[in-house]
Parts: structure tokens; C-alpha cells; sequence
């Protein structure tokens, strides 16, 4: 069957299997293999993506509902390698990532999560963000960066070394 | 030696070499990779624990259109069809026999993914079931079947002086260490702690799951790309199974999705490379994650301890047995089992010792390496230990163990090196983070443990980097970047060396082909010894370079003065790659310094390094709910100097944080011979909710290691002393103390109602005990 959709700003217009999922589509068929696959089963976030704003796990989704929609994967976030989204960015200042498996889903929820809620609370964070597994840094950097991003403050690409986990 | 200060690039929180990368989504993994001409295999898997293979019936599967080839164990030729670094226990798909249910027993290679999966259906196994032994107890009892019932060669990287293997019944490995006369210390001690602790077994969950494509080509040549920590180790394995000199092996790793030590040593990649072989075609297999933990696990351990102090509060003797859940295939559970037997004495100075340790077959998942290696299964026991002790003593658990810590320079094993790191520093450094003389909320409790790690395993490290001529830099390594920073790390001490920006240095690796051989990733290693590597290639570099310098001057070479980056003589200064430059009179050459690091001279004494682990915690107690959550965290990095520091402390709090999983909530549990939860859905891990209200991480930086610039390990110290933390600040707040990991609300609820219940009759604290 054939789909329309836009993908990453471009308009996309795919062949695919019914019952192909997201994730399968967009590593297979469109090669964006900066989408994760890891649980497999909407546990660990490692797959999301967004979906008109909303963070979906390709790995369960299937690619059919993406008809007439916007997606949007890790790919589609920076404008150019030197000019990264914040949160990018953020990710970078405060080493909060090691293997970066999970970095993209984890990316991709921060974003759904700032574009409807600009300056969330800790909790708000913490809740979000729920959904996506980290298995290396223990999320502190993570959270760190979220805030970064919202407190808009712009990071100088070095890590404070001393203290950095203290907050 | 250069002091913190000092550095220019080392000891600086220098963006990560990686980074841009892994925020992109370009940074390509093993599982992202096709090959041309790239088929794809599935794997069947038994669904019995332990069985004899009748017959495999595979001919409607090879019918099927799109199959390329299938492979069962009758289909291997003259391969030698064994693998395993310590032990060649290990078929790559099953002959004859299964040993656990998840074992390969074929595998389909097919055009596509899903024709191999369908394929997997048109094969008929039939089994002849055989007893399943589940348990340690079960395997040692008398009249035991064997699961291995054959003899099998000793593995290339045993790791062990004696190179026999003696598998007794279904001991796999057994150690054994003693000094003192433990019995008679007992028999004059002030007091004593005994009990039988035991930890679980757990899934590492590296996020990207096993992988592995393989090319066997053609010309005899195999290629393969692997999620792979060790891939020294896997050229080995897969030169000896495919009869192949070395140098016709290639194992290269991309980015790797997470190890945590269960992507050490060869995994899937005997299988795949034989899927390739027999299809003629490079083969992709990809498990999932459920396979995934079907494929390692963690050892789980039930340890009998008991611990001696005299009346002032001296440890006079500690005595244990081990005994680990190995499963099915050896892999590098004897490692743990040895490194294990180390760890339980902790860092303390005690005059008798005896640890007897045994690893065990059953008829479970093959467990490996762990984060920590054997150090969380005994530090729990051994930690809990020290705070019943204190309570004996009266006296307050921080200054029992502070008493007891080995200072630097003093030995806790008279065969190995003298600990080189401050404990009692780190410990008080923890306590005073914690504030632990500030009174407890209610429900509240607070511990600090601690654990000692004979790291760095046998240090053969080889490097080479490579000096152009344009002033950038190369530094080749076969030590595996899995996330802990590691390109990022070397590529710093090249710049600091050769006295060129970190930008203009680039990792290579790891390649078999291109780099030299390092033995593993892993045991914490890589900033002392490959890191040490790199300082000293890049030394050896220069030292070639001043040679070429007094030819290009015309002079001998004490007549040039070196300074930062090159040499002058006058006036007239020129940087090493401006060196280069006019000594070829041409662009593009560049030099390659190297070096070799063995076991002699510093790196003599073993352990390589003491990687020391000091944690505090304190805990907050839901005693409706038995839940607990941590409100504050401290970690402290022992680590000599911290190349990177930011990444340094991201590494303490991951082990923390895995050990806090352990502590928590992680456990793999068996019903029979089906693994219960052996899926993300049902296994659960730390998540953010799960982290500490207070995180506190500290490094030390003494410049106390054999490394770089007197840098030493880490990343492994604090995931051990977490799960004993739990335990004994469950302890000082609700009166119940736990011997068994995790110490889920369950658990502690039970205990706290057991606690209530005896309360009338007695006035001793609740325990539970080590029942499943």
C-alpha cells in the first residue's frame, strides 16, 4: 500500500507493507537508522519518535497511521552538524550520554515535552521522561539538560569537572 | 610529574570526540549495518533445559523459497565447533545435545528477516528430555547427571597459572586462597557474624542487543562486525573454529550500544560466521532483546560468610564459601568466581583468611562478566557483615571500618600489590558529604560501604599512534570505545603528548586488522593501561622525531632544546609535524611511534590497579508499602587523576546506579526450566523517577596509579557497595536486616510484619533468611 506523509520538513510518499511498523520503515525503507531499536515492546523509549509533535514508539507503531502526518526522528532536528537543536546541544555541554543508544528517543521526548511545556518543573520532568530508559548515566545529565534547554541558557561545550553532579 | 594545574588538555572536561555523532543520529551502530549482498539469520532455540537431540529434520526449511542455507549441528563439517576464552565448552549452535531452554539448536539464513523467522517453523526437532538441574544444590548432589559429560580443551585466555581444566562432576571451577589460621582466630574472637547472603542473578540490558555480521569470503578471508567488548578475544575464538590464521580474521566494532561486561569475550559471533560460511554470503544475525537474555546473564551467588573481631574492634579473620549459578557454559563465570574469592576479604587489613569458591554448572542461561565482576555478588555479604560486626561492638559503622582500612602501601592479599588509594580518605570524604552525624528523619537510614577490586586484568596492551605531517594525530587502539569515553580519554593524553589541539587528534579503532592487540575492554583497564599505552607511543614518536630533528638542524640532538610541541635551537623553532615535513621534503608522510606494554616492570605486581568503590546512601522507608527510595546518593571516583573529569563522575553514578537496580528491583527469575521474566516488559530497571532526591559525586585525584600521569580505572568501584548500603540502612531505621538481593517492597514489608509479629516474644530483629 501506498502513504503520504511528511518526513523530517519533506513530503514522503512510501510503499509499504500493512503491517509494517514505523521503526521498520523508517530504518528500512528510509535508512534513518538514528531511530533505536531496544525493547521492542514500548518500554524503553529507545525508539521514539515524533509523531505531529507527540512522541510514539516506532517499534509498536504502525507506519500506516503516519498517513497525513508529520514525523519527525533525530535526523530531522539539527539544521547542520554545526548548528544543533538546543537540546542537541544541551546533550553535548553536559555529557549526558555515553553509549548514545538511547540518546535519539531520549532527544525526541525532551522535545514533545518543551514544545507543549516550556519550563517544566523537576517532577514534570522526571514524569515525562519516564518512559525512556538510560542504562549508563543514571539520568542526572539528562535532567540537567532539560533544564539547560529551558532555562535557555547556552552551554560553553565544557563540563564544570568539579562538582558537575551536584544540583 | 605534571600535577592537576599543570595540563592543558588532560584533566579537562573536553567535549566528547564522539558527541556530535550520537546527538545526530549518525553515529553508526553494529545493528544499523548492511553489507552488500547481505542475507539474514534466525536462530531456533530449544525449548527444553536440558534434552539429547534425536534428530533435526531441517529439509521443508531448505525448500523454502528465499532460504539461502541451514544450519544445525550436523551441518558443521570439519569446523571445530567449540568456543569459550576459559573454557572451549561452548558448541556455537547445539550438538547432540541442549543445556538450557534459549540454546541455538539451528539456524535459518534467509534472503530476509522474516522468511529466515517463518523457515524457523518448518524445522522438526526431536528431543529426548534429560533432568533439568536448576540449581547449585541440584548439581552437586550426589549421583549428579553431568551436564557436560565430555572433556574440552582449555581456552587461549583462561586467565588461570595452571592451564588444565578439572571439571569435577559440575564444578566448573573451583579457587581457593587462605593465609592465617581462620579457625583459630574464630575460636578467640570477641565476636562473630554469620549468615548466608545471597545475590541474583540479573540481566545487564545493554540496550543494543547482541549482534554481529559476518563475511566469510571467498578467498578463506572472515570479516566481522560485532557488538563486541574484547574483539581480540572473538578473532581468537573464531580463528580456532574455522581453522584460520589470525591475520585472516577480522573483528571490527562500530559504535557499540552499551556492554557492561556482557558483551566481553565471543558471543554470537561463532554462529553468525558459520551462517556465512555455509551460506556463502555475508549474514547479519540481529537477536532481540528477549534473546539477548537467552544469551548471558549475570552469575547469582549464595555466599556462607562469617566475620571475627576482637574487642577492640580489630577484624581478626573472615571465612566464606561461594558457590555461583554459572548456567549452562563456563564463559567467564571461573573469571568471576577467582575475582570474587579476591574481593570478599574488601578493603580491610585481616590476618586470617580462607575463601573457597565454586562455580556451577546448571541447566540456565551461560552466566558471564558483570559490571564488577563478582565484587557486588560479595561485596553485599561482606559489607553487611561489617555493620552487624559494628553493632556487636557498639561501635558507629563508619569507625569500624575506618579502623579496619588498609592505608596506601599496606597489603589485603600478601600475594598482591599494596592498595594504591586513600580508603579511609574516600570513606571520610562520603561521611562528611552525608553528614552523618546529622540526626535521621523518620524512616530514614544511612550507610556507607566499601569494596576493593583487584582491577585491570593481565596487562598485555599494545598501541601505535601516527604522527602526519599536516600536525594531526592518530592514535590507533583495540581497546573498544562502548560509551565509557574511552576515544575521547586517549585522544586527550595524544594531545597533551604531542602537544597538538584535541581536535587534530582522531580515534582508529577497534580493528583486528589495523590496531594492535589489546586483550579486553574491561576490568577497568583502559585509562591506565591503554591510556599508558598511547603516552608512551606518542614518547616513542617523539623520541623519532628529535632524531629526524638534529638531521633536519645539522646538529646533535642535545644541541635542540624541546618545548611544548617541537624543538628550537636560537631562535628558530619547528614543531614536530613541521619536523616531518622537512625531512621527507614532501606532505603526507607521517611516522608511527608504539608501544607494548606487558607484565614487567611497574605492571609486575598484579593487580594491575586496587579499583576502590566508596558509597553512601541514605534511604527513605515506606513501611506501609515496604518501599524504599533513595533521598541521597555519594559517590566517590578513586581514580588517581580523572582524564575526563565529567565523564569520570557519569561513571560512578551509573554503577551506582545499576547496583541500585540490583539493590532494588533487578532479578531473574526461573519457574522450572522457562525463564519468567526474560523481557523488558517484566524486567525492571532503574528509571528516572528511580533516582536519588541528593546525588553527591567526588573524585579523588592523588595521582596514586600506574597510569597516565598516575591515573588508575573506574567505572566498576561503586556499582558494588550499593546493594549493602540498601541493606544496612534498612537496618538502622526499621530493625530488619535483608540477605537477599533485591530488597524488593515485597520483601521488606514481610520482613517488617515478621518484625511486628515477634516483637511480643522476642526482642531480637526480624531476618530473612536465603529462601527463594
Amino acid at each position: 500500500m501506498k502513504i503520504a506523509f511528511e518526513l523530517n520538513g519533506a513530503p514522503a510518499e512510501l510503499e509499504i507493507e500493512p503491517r509494517e511498523t514505523l521503526s521498520e520503515m523508517l530504518r528500512g525503507r528510509c535508512r534513518l537508522t538514528g531511530v533505536k531499536l531496544s525493547c521492542e515492546a514500548q518500554v524503553c523509549g529507545a525508539c521514539t519518535v515524533l509523531v505531529n509533535g507527540l512522541p510514539v514508539s516506532a517499534c509498536t507503531y504502525l507506519a500506516y497511521e503516519t498517513r497525513g502526518k508529520r514525523v519527525v526522528t533525530i535526523e530531522g532536528l539539527a539544521e547542520s552538524p554545526e548548528k544543533l537543536h538546543p537540546l542537541q546541544q544541551a546533550f553535548l555541554d553536559n555529557f549526558a550520554f555515553q553509549c548514545g543508544f538511547c540518546t535519539p528517543g531520549m532527544i525526541l521526548a525532551a522535545k514533545a515535552l518543551l514544545d507543549e511545556k516550556p519550563h517544566p518543573t523537576h517532577d514534570e520532568i522526571i514524569a515525562h521522561m519516564d518512559g525512556n530508559l538510560c542504562r549508563c548515566t543514571g539520568y542526572l545529565a539528562i535532567v540537567k539538560s532539560i533544564q539547560q534547554v529551558a532555562a535557555g541558557a547556552a552551554g560553553n561545550g565544557h563540563g564544570s569537572g568539579d562538582g558537575a553532579g551536584k544540583r | 610529574m605534571k600535577r592537576p594545574g599543570d595540563f592543558r588538555v588532560v584533566n579537562h572536561s573536553v567535549p566528547r570526540s564522539d558527541g556530535v555523532a550520537k546527538v545526530t543520529g549518525t553515529a553508526t551502530y553494529t545493528s544499523d549495518m548492511t553489507l552488500v549482498h547481505m542475507a539474514w539469520a534466525k536462530v531456533l532455540r530449544s525449548p527444553y533445559a536440558h534434552a539429547r537431540i534425536v534428530s533435526i529434520d531441517s529439509s521443508a526449511a531448505r525448500k523454502r523459497p528465499g532460504v539461502i542455507a541451514v544450519l544445525t549441528g550436523d551441518d558443521l563439517g570439519d569446523l571445530y565447533p567449540y568456543y569459550g576464552h576459559a573454557v572451549k565448552d561452548h558448541p556455537l549452535v547445539a550438538i547432540g545435545k541442549v543445556r538450557f531452554v534459549g540454546e541455538p539448536v539451528a539456524a535459518v539464513v534467509a534472503e530476509d528477516e522474516l522468511t529466515a523467522q517463518d523457515a524457523l517453523d518448518d524445522i522438526n526437532v526431536e528431543y529426548e528430555e534429560l533432568t533439568p538441574i536448576l540449581d547449585v544444590d541440584s548439581a552437586l548432589a550426589p549421583g549428579a547427571q553431568k551436564i557436560h559429560d565430555r572433556g574440552y580443551r582449555a581456552g587461549n585466555f583462561r586467565g588461570f597459572d595452571d592451564q588444565s581444566i578439572d571439571i569435577k562432576g559440575n564444578i566448573c571451577q573451583e579457587v581457593h586462597i587462605a593465609w592465617g589460621d581462620v579457625e583459630k582466630a574464630f575460636a578467640s574472637a570477641a565476636h562473630i557474624a554469620e549468615g548466608e547472603f545471597y545475590f541474583p542473578m540479573i540481566y545487564a540490558y545493554a540496550m543494543e542487543p547482541y549482534v554481529a555480521i559476518a563475511d566469510y569470503d571467498a578467498n578463506g578471508k572472515l570479516t566481522v562486525y560485532s557488538s563486541a567488548q574484547h574483539p581480540f578475544m572473538v578473532r581468537q575464538d573464531l580463528a580456532d573454529v574455522f581453522r584460520l590464521p589470525l591475520n585472516n580474521v577480522r573483528v571490527i566494532v562500530p559504535y557499540v550500544g552499551g556492554g557492561y561486561g556482557s558483551k566481553s569475550y565471543t558471543k554470537i559471533e561463532p554462529l553468525a560466521a558459520a551462517c556465512s560460511w555455509k551460506a556463502g554470503r555475508p549474514v547479519k544475525l540481529q537477536l532481540s532483546v528477549e534473546e539477548a537474555f537467552l544469551t548471558t546473564r549475570g552469575d547469582d551467588a549464595r555466599v556462607r560468610i562469617r566475620t571475627a573481631v576482637d574487642a577492640q574492634g580489630k577484624i581478626v579473620a573472615r571465612q566464606a564459601t561461594i558457590h555461583f549459578d554459572t548456567g549452562a557454559y563456563a564463559e567467564n563465570s571461573p573469571m568471576v568466581a577467582r575475582k570474587a574469592t579476591n574481593r570478599i576479604v574488601g578493603p580491610y587489613r585481616i590476618p586470617n583468611v580462607k575463601i573457597d569458591s565454586f562455580a556451577v554448572y546448571t541447566n540456565t542461561v551461560p552466566a558471564s562478566s558483570y559490571r564488577g565482576l563478582g565484587a557486588a555478588q560479595v561485596t553485599f555479604p561482606g559489607e553487611s557483615q561489617m555493620d552487624e560486626l559494628a553493632e556487636k561492638l557498639r561501635m558507629d559503622p563508619v569507625q569500624f571500618r575506618l579502623n579496619n582500612l588498609a592505608n596506601r602501601g599496606e597489603s589485603i592479599n600478601p600475594v598482591a600489590r599494596p592498595i594504591d588509594a586513600d580508603v579511609p580518605g574516600d570513606l571520610r570524604e562520603i561521611a562528611a558529604t552525608l553528614q552523618m552525624e546529622k540526626p535521621l528523619p523518620p524512616h530514614h537510614g544511612r550507610s556507607i560501604c566499601c569494596s576493593a577490586s583487584d582491577a585491570g586484568a593481565h596487562p598485555v596492551t599494545l598501541a601505535m599512534v601516527q604522527v602526519y605531517g599536516d600536525g594531526s594525530v592518530s592514535v590507533l587502539s583495540g581497546s573498544t570505545e562502548i560509551g565509557q569515553g574511552s576515544h575521547t580519554v586517549l585522544a586527550q593524553i595524544a594531545a597533551e603528548e604531542m602537544g597538538v589541539p584535541f581536535e587534530k587528534v582522531r580515534l582508529v579503532g577497534s580493528d583486528t586488522a589495523i590496531t594492535l592487540f589489546e586483550r579486553s575492554t574491561g576490568a577497568s583497564r583502559t585509562t591506565t593501561l591503554m591510556g599508558r599505552a598511547v603516552l608512551e607511543a606518542c614518547r616513542e614518536a617523539i623520541a623519532q622525531i628529535k632524531t629526524m630533528a638534529a638531521e633536519v638542524f645539522g646538529v646533535a640532538q642535545e644541541d635542540l632544546i624541546e618545548e611544548r610541541g617541537g624543538v628550537r635551537r636560537g631562535d628558530k623553532r619547528l614543531t614536530w609535524p613541521e619536523i616531518l615535513e622537512e625531512y621527507f621534503q614532501m606532505q603526507g608522510a607521517s611516522i608511527v611511534g608504539r608501544a607494548y606494554l606487558r607484565r614487567a616492570g611497574d605492571l609486575q605486581a598484579v593487580p594491575v590497579f586496587w579499583e576502590i568503590g566508596v558509597v553512601g546512601v541514605e534511604i527513605d522507608v515506606d513501611e506501609e508499602t515496604g518501599k524504599i527510595r533513595l533521598d541521597s546518593l555519594a559517590t566517590i571516583g578513586d581514580v588517581g587523576l580523572a582524564i575526563h573529569p565529567a565523564m569520570t563522575e557519569s561513571q560512578d553514578l551509573g554503577a551506582a546506579t545499576m547496583g541500585m537496580g540490583v539493590g532494588l528491583f533487578e532479578e531473574l527469575i526461573y519457574d522450572g526450566q522457562q525463564l519468567m521474566n526474560g523481557t523488558m516488559l517484566e524486567y525492571r530497571v532503574p528509571r528516572f523517577s528511580d533516582m536519588a532526591s541528593n546525588i553527591y559525586l567526588k573524585l579523588a585525584q592523588n595521582q596514586d596509579g600506574v597510569g597516565p600521569y598516575g591515573a588508575k580505572g573506574g567505572g566498576e568501584g561503586s556499582v558494588n557497595p550499593v546493594g549493602a548500603c540498601i541493606a544496612n540502612a534498612l537496618y538502622q531505621t526499621s530493625g530488619v536486616r535483608i540477605r537477599r538481593l533485591p530488597i524488593t517492597p515485597e520483601r521488606v514489608w514481610k520482613a517488617l510484619q515478621e518484625k511486628k509479629e515477634s516483637a511480643s516474644s522476642s526482642r531480637s530483629p526480624a531476618q530473612v533468611l536465603s529462601k527463594k
